[in-house]
């Protein structure tokens, strides 16, 4: 459904963020970009939607070329993809309600959502979502009257009511504790079964990227250096993408997680597994 | 360099080189010369025999003001409600002209450098003419009255809100506008939802801010001819009649304070 083929991206400063990426994605498929930071992965999912210009190399979602696209089809095109971000991005002094509603702003004109006035649909489907998301509670609240989970939900509904066909997700749980970031995780992949949406999802934990993901994506200094099942992530190939660090070392526990109704298994136990799998160093 | 070893092998840290500590040291004489050398400047051009009697003088002067001439006040409601009126209006037009200026002016706003350039153009022409200027040069264009003394006062309030505004809007987080424009939103509706929200406090604030400089700057424009209270304060100097210039006075006093307070509520009640 997304293909990405030869796409890299210099900055004008010289530094290369992206080499030759090429990179498919299915309907339906829920993909994990690892990698250390600066190693482009906020970069490779911004050139998607062109939030960032790729310097080279074609962008093809279902039948359109996405890098050719300018003004009112770049616009529209971004319609389709939902977008989901670390600090969640909502407009902190306009409430919830407005801040999902604002993911509909490509199907509507500028006087009404200058107004508020938005068809009767979008409104019943952002208080579908908002429901589905469990913020139903908050509709009338500023943004910036909720916790770093709610925040998220919020951003989570405002992309989905752009009924996206793929969502594009930066760093989901970078600012959450362990718990709330489960949740999210959770969330996003119960939608994405719900809705069939592709996802990529960049993500610095490694064990929530191998629990919550169909495949991943290790990236370092903007090339792609693994590309497999969650299960074939290996200590090795961590080193790879990584570089070198004793991967093996049981980690800290991070996260009792006794109320919660998560599988059994702590996070880090399907990275031991695996790493047992892949043979330790 | 500021770190040195002792001959004991003591590392030993400074906060500068010797060299620079030098230097500043002559920065603080040539610095301190200079303010010596123009004080004596201005006492060797002062006429001390005229400063020498300043106390009675002033003594004399406060005598004449009071007891302030309460009757005089009947005489000054009217101006005194131009002058709010050309504060108020010239602000309100001043910030509408100033709004989409400031919008071209920041540069993560504007549609082209080009703009940019000529809207800072703006900017910087109603910044560096006072209002008082801006008054005389339209009393001469419209004649006297209220409505140059408004045009003045808006004149001169784009400069000032149109730059602040625009730094403001320079200051916003870039991630909600980046979401925003992510959604497939146009370029007026970013504007709509991910600027706007992120600078309507600071847009607000300065607005009242400007408003209550101009019920200040307003009392003065009279002088030249553009309405308001100045005029009687004009008339009454040059009457010498200092009792009058004493209610005026005591009358600008109080609607600076009343101005002062409801921009700080206002500014409160915003933020």
């Amino acid at each position: 459904m997304l293909t990405l083929s030869g796409v890299g991206k210099r900055y004008p400063t010289g530094d290369r963020a992206l080499t030759d990426i090429e990179l498919a994605l299915p309907k339906g498929q829920v993909m994990a970009l690892i990698g250390p930071s600066g190693a482009g992965k906020s970069t490779l999912i911004r050139c998607v939607n062109r939030l960032v210009e790729p310097t080279q190399g074609s962008i093809r979602l279902e039948d359109t070329e996405i890098t050719k696209l300018s003004g009112h089809k770049l616009r529209h095109a971004r319609r389709s993809m939902g977008m989901i971000f670390q600090e969640y991005a909502l407009v902190d002094r306009l409430t919830v309600m407005e801040n999902v509603l604002s993911g509909q702003l490509g199907y509507v004109g500028f006087w009404r959502s200058f107004l508020r006035r938005y068809p009767q649909e979008a409104v019943v489907e952002a208080f579908r979502l908002l429901e589905r998301v469990g913020l139903t509670h908050a509709i009338d609240k500023r943004a910036d009257a909720l916790s770093g989970g709610q925040r998220q939900r919020v951003g989570i509904a405002r992309a989905l009511l752009q009924s996206p066909k793929l969502l594009l997700v930066d760093e989901p749980t970078a600012s959450l504790d362990p718990k709330t970031s489960r949740q999210i995780m959770r969330l996003i992949r119960e939608l994405c079964a719900e809705r069939e949406l592709a996802a990529i999802i960049n993500i610095h934990d490694v064990a929530l990227a191998q629990q919550f993901a169909d495949r991943i994506v290790g990236l370092r200094a903007g090339e792609i250096v693994f590309d497999g099942l969650p299960s074939e992530l290996d200590s090795d190939m961590l080193t790879t993408i990584y570089g070198e660090e004793e991967w093996d070392t049981t980690p800290e526990p991070m996260d009792d997680e006794t109320t919660d109704d998560a599988p059994v298994n702590p996070p880090y136990a399907r990275v031991l597994s695996s790493i047992e799998a892949g043979g330790a160093r | 360099m500021p770190v040195s070893t002792t001959p004991q092998g003591q590392p030993v840290w400074r906060r500068r080189t010797t060299r620079a500590q030098w230097l500043q040291y002559l920065a603080w004489l040539a610095g301190v010369s200079l303010f010596l050398l123009c004080w004596k400047m201005i006492s060797d051009n002062t006429m001390w025999v005229f400063v020498e009697d300043a106390g009675r003088q002033g003594a004399d002067l406060i005598s004449r003001m009071t007891p302030p001439e309460w009757g005089y006040a009947n005489v000054l409601w009217k101006p005194m409600w131009d002058t709010i009126n050309i504060a108020t209006l010239g602000t309100a037009l001043g910030i509408m002209m100033a709004f989409p200026v400031a919008f071209l002016a920041a540069r993560n706003t504007t549609p082209h450098p080009l703009i940019r350039s000529a809207a800072l153009v703006i900017i910087v022409s109603s910044r560096s003419i006072n209002s008082l200027i801006w008054a005389m040069l339209l009393v001469t264009i419209l004649g006297p009255g209220v409505l140059a003394g408004i045009i003045a006062i808006a004149l001169r309030s784009i400069g000032f809100v149109g730059k602040l505004l625009y730094e403001a809007i320079e200051e916003i987080h870039p991630t909600p506008v980046e979401a925003i424009s992510a959604t497939g939103a146009s370029r007026l509706q970013v504007m709509n939802y991910g600027v706007l929200p992120q600078v309507m406090p600071a847009f607000a604030g300065i607005s009242v801010y400007r408003w209550d400089i101009n019920i200040r700057e307003s009392t003065v424009l009279g002088l030249v001819g553009a309405g308001g209270i100045g005029l009687q304060l004009n008339a009454s100097i040059n009457s010498l009649a200092w009792d009058q210039v004493s209610v005026i006075f005591i009358m600008i006093f109080a609607t600076v304070l009343v101005s002062e307070w409801i921009s700080a509520r206002v500014r409160h009640a915003i933020i």
